[in-house]
């Protein structure tokens, strides 16, 4: 036990990897936010009419919103005056072929492991990556659309498939549905679009890559899935920032439209930057993340790694409203040092036989807080909607603390509906009984981690769940070993 | 809120309190508090699902004084076992003593008015647990009780000392010619080695509107042996929020059930907080309810220090349009290592109307801690129910059968005999089991 005590005790963390800052010159707007802002953003974007408006009706909404204070976080506040609301990469001209990328943003890229060759072709991933709220490229275009299937960045979605978007944009996550959505709905600048036709399966796994860059900026990206009759999709998230002692500001909106049949399935790893030890700097997380089952027999899942950010505020939520659809949810949350995470889901059951399942599993290490907060709600004509949940909490060390906060709201009396939470720590004798078996303690504890959080790992497409072990472990280094 | 001002009004234009300071300063912070928060909306988290300001609307009186109860009144509500218990009477709020029955010897069961007790050998025991329980609900409602407090009662259970009595408590609002608030207020202190089971129960006279508004709070010392048994079967037109706080001080046991049959809205705060190593808390709650009625559980484990076991089952059986709103919330503390905590909330929903809120919630800040926290809702068993159809049991009788072993659970943690026989009965009567 001693020794699993120093093991714990031990704080050297590996540092952050991702943290490096590229030189790329930036074309950038000047700090604060006003009318004056949202019309630059839209202007420099050459956005249609109806898209200026739609931003300015969020941007009028979220003046007379208040900032959020029921989440079990404390932060300081963020002055929405300071933050950069446009940052993106100067490019001399519109790109053509990936050769014209930027060279030292190519370099980035690779650094993150992505790179924007075609090599990447042998994986089989098709990626979009978003720099500081900027799409810079995508990839495997041309072979998507071969099958009908539109993948490519927000904003060239706006002038090249209004129709599409002016239909879909919202359709989720309104406009004014919070006070963070709100603020991304003024300012988004950027992000993906992704369109399934009828009966597509698509092909391969898309992605998506995020960077925030550029220093006191924000970073406002908007996502859009639609999945029409019959198809499938599996997509793909992951962000990092650089290291800096001031906190950013990321505040994204993820929409995803499932119709008939449809099968969406969207896997996030996050590692924004969690702030040093001392719980300086960070990126503040704070997302909308909303999928509907709109169509009968449609499935959504949302499936979460998250190791980053210094104070996260997130709840991926699916409204199960085609009967016979499936809500999933599967999560992992990592919090170290300062970290502070609230997130958690909802499911809301409105049409007929509808099924949820939520596991969540919190891990708890330095003094960091870490909150599960779902919804299950059964509306009263949501005849045999099936939940069941399962949050399971695991601290390591006696600093730190696991919360669990699942609201159950349920109004028919056909539905059924099983939540179980438990929180506990590493017992002794897992300890011993690896110990026993040769396992030094330090790998010991990786290895009943791995375990806890298994059941969520699995649910990861392949490229992913290495790299989200890997993570896992990085980002407990030091705290267990 | 026309009925609030008024009693805001007749708050200012009673006499100031004489008494000791100590008191009226209390009450004067619970009025300011108040004025400041009101009667919590649905916007307040901890009653995010009990519109409490939609009962507190009406006209209120509060008629603390004034009653025209009788002993016969009284009579006509005494609990099963009322021979051989201590009877204490609250008509409107407040401790009458005619129509109270002690049967204990005054050295080991005293009964003081707050604004004695104030004064005398409890001053420092008063002064420092008197409004314990407002730092766990800071909302109007609590608020409001504070501002009443001095015309609360005292209880003191001696120091190595077992009542062989049970205390039976009577809270009877008169609404028979108007609309009644009252806000029944007591302090107990169960002293070291003693032991006393408590039952409380409301009853309403008339068909006005009636709310109680009831604020207990218990000091539990070293070895001290506490059962708390509540029933509450009311009309629609009662309303109450009822907050029972017990700080367990030294190493004690403390029982509690909770059953509810009819009401209107009704709301219970329960909250333990283990303040000394080794405590152990039982929580059982039962609700039956059917009609409109909307019963709303929320309890409070707080674990301050290690070593302490809790353990809460609350069970619900909801029928017609009846809503069972149930929180629960275990907080373990830093310091309190080594802490069990376990908590169980299972719903049966019986119609297409009934509906069911719940919220588990952990909050723990220490790492050596086994807790757990489970929930369902759901209807009756279809196998079980085929399993007895197919012997040939009616499906009434069947689902009676099913209910009634459902109950069962919580009704045998009642471990005071006459109380448990009485319980089993209503709730026989209600599910339509035949004993």
């Amino acid at each position: 036990m001693s020794e699993m005590l120093n093991t714990l005790e031990q704080t050297a963390l590996s540092d952050y990897k991702y943290g490096w800052v590229t030189q790329i010159e930036a074309d950038e707007a000047p700090p604060g936010l006003s009318e004056d802002i949202v019309r630059f953003i839209s202007a420099k974007k050459k956005e249609p009419e109806w898209m200026l408006e739609w931003r300015l009706k969020a941007f009028r909404q979220w003046q007379k919103m208040e900032v959020p204070r029921w989440p079990n976080v404390t932060y300081p506040d963020v002055d929405f005056q300071s933050i950069k609301y446009y940052s993106a990469p100067k490019q001399k001209k519109t790109i053509n072929s990936l050769d014209e990328v930027d060279p030292e943003l190519r370099a980035t890229f690779e650094k993150l492991g992505i790179s924007l060759d075609e090599q990447k072709r042998l994986s089989g991933v098709a990626v979009d990556a978003v720099i500081d709220s900027v799409s810079i490229a995508t990839t495997f275009k041309e072979q998507l659309a071969e099958q009908g299937i539109i993948f490519c960045s927000m904003s060239e979605a706006i002038q090249e498939h209004p129709e599409l978007i002016r239909k879909w944009l919202g359709s989720v996550v309104p406009a004014t549905d919070n006070f963070y959505a709100a603020l991304n709905s003024a300012v988004f600048s950027d992000g993906s679009f992704c369109y399934i036709p009828k009966g597509v399966k698509c092909p391969m796994e898309l992605s998506t890559y995020f960077r925030i860059n550029a220093a006191g900026t924000g970073q406002f990206e908007r996502t859009l899935i639609v999945a029409e009759e019959g198809s499938y999709v599996s997509y793909l998230e992951g962000c990092t920032a650089p290291m800096r002692d001031e906190n950013q500001l990321h505040a994204a909106v993820v929409e995803i439209v499932a119709l008939d049949h449809a099968e969406v399935k969207y896997s996030t790893v996050q590692n924004w930057y969690p702030g040093d030890k001392e719980g300086k700097g960070g990126i503040f997380n704070f997302v909308t993340k909303r999928g509907i089952c709109a169509g009968i027999h449609s499935k959504i899942s949302w499936t979460q790694v998250e190791t980053g950010s210094a104070v996260t505020w997130k709840y991926p939520s699916v409204i199960l409203k085609g009967d016979y659809s499936v809500g999933e949810f599967y999560s992992v949350a990592v919090t170290n040092n300062h970290q502070q995470a609230d997130t958690g889901t909802k499911m809301m059951h409105i049409g007929k036989n509808t099924r949820s399942r939520i596991v969540s599993k919190g891990i708890s290490a330095g003094v960091s807080q870490n909150s599960y907060r779902g919804l299950v709600q059964v509306a009263k004509n949501a005849a045999n909607a099936r939940n069941f949940s399962q949050c399971d909490s695991l601290l390591l060390g006696d600093q730190c603390g696991a919360h669990t906060f699942p609201y159950i709201e349920v109004k028919n009396n056909t539905a059924q509906v099983e939540h179980e939470a438990t929180t506990s720590k590493i017992g002794e004798d897992q300890i011993f009984y690896c110990n026993q078996r040769g396992l030094d303690t330090e790998t010991a504890v990786a290895l009943i981690i791995n375990g806890f959080a298994k059941e969520v790992m699995n649910q990861l497409p392949m490229e992913f769940a290495v790299e989200a072990q890997k993570l896992l472990a990085i980002s407990l280094e030091g705290s267990v070993g | 809120m026309s009925g609030l001002k008024e009693i805001i009004q007749e708050k200012i234009s009673r006499e100031p309190f004489a008494g000791n300071g100590v008191l009226k300063d209390f009450s004067e912070k619970g009025m300011e508090l108040f004025r400041e928060q009101g009667i919590p909306t649905v916007k307040h988290e901890e009653w995010k699902y009990t519109r409490i300001a939609a009962v507190l609307n009406s006209d209120f009186n509060y008629a603390a004084n004034t009653s025209s109860v009788t002993k016969a009144d009284v009579d006509a509500v005494r609990l099963p076992g009322h021979e051989t218990a201590n009877e204490l009477v609250f008509i409107n709020g407040i401790y009458h003593a005619e129509f109270s029955n002690i049967r204990s010897s005054s050295d080991a069961l005293e009964l003081l008015p707050l604004s004695e007790a104030v004064k005398g050998e409890y001053k420092k025991l008063v002064e420092s647990n008197l409004g314990h329980s407002a730092g766990y609900h800071p909302d109007g409602i609590n608020a409001l009780s504070n501002a009443f407090a001095y015309d609360g009662l005292f209880i003191e259970v001696k120091k190595n000392k077992v009542p062989e009595h049970p205390l039976y408590c009577y809270y009877i609002n008169d609404a028979r010619s108007s609309s009644v608030l009252s806000q029944p207020r007591t302090l107990i202190h169960v002293g070291v080695n003693a032991q006393v089971v408590l039952v409380e129960e409301e009853i309403t006279l008339g068909s006005s509107d009636s709310f109680i508004n009831r604020v207990s709070e218990l000091v539990v010392e070293e070895n001290a042996n506490v059962q708390l048994y509540k029933i509450q079967n009311e009309d629609v037109h009662s309303s109450c929020v009822k907050t029972t706080h017990v700080r367990q001080v030294g190493k004690s046991k403390v029982h509690s059930v909770t059953l509810t049959l009819n009401g209107g809205m009704i709301r219970n705060n329960l909250n333990f907080i283990l303040e000394a190593p080794g405590c152990e808390s039982h929580m059982y709650g039962l609700y039956c309810v059917k009609g409109t009625t909307h019963v709303d559980n929320h309890t409070i484990v707080d674990n301050v220090k290690p070593h302490c076991f809790s353990n809460e089952l609350y069970k619900g059986i909801i029928d017609e349009q009846a809503t069972g709103v149930f929180n629960g919330k275990i907080f373990v503390r830093k310091d309190a290592q080594k802490t069990n905590a376990y908590q169980s909330n299972k719903n049966v929903l019986l119609s297409e109307n009934a509906s069911v809120n719940t919220k588990p919630q952990l909050e723990i800040f220490a790492d050596d801690v086994k807790c757990s926290h489970g929930c369902t809702i759901g209807r009756l068993d279809e196998e079980s129910m085929f399993y007895l159809r197919a012997r040939g049991i009616g499906e009434q009788e069947a689902r009676a059968l099913l209910l009634h072993a459902f109950a069962a659970e919580i009704l045998n943690q009642i471990e005071c005999k006459p109380i448990r026989e009485y319980a089993d009965k209503i709730i026989s009567e209600r599910l339509g089991f035949e004993l």
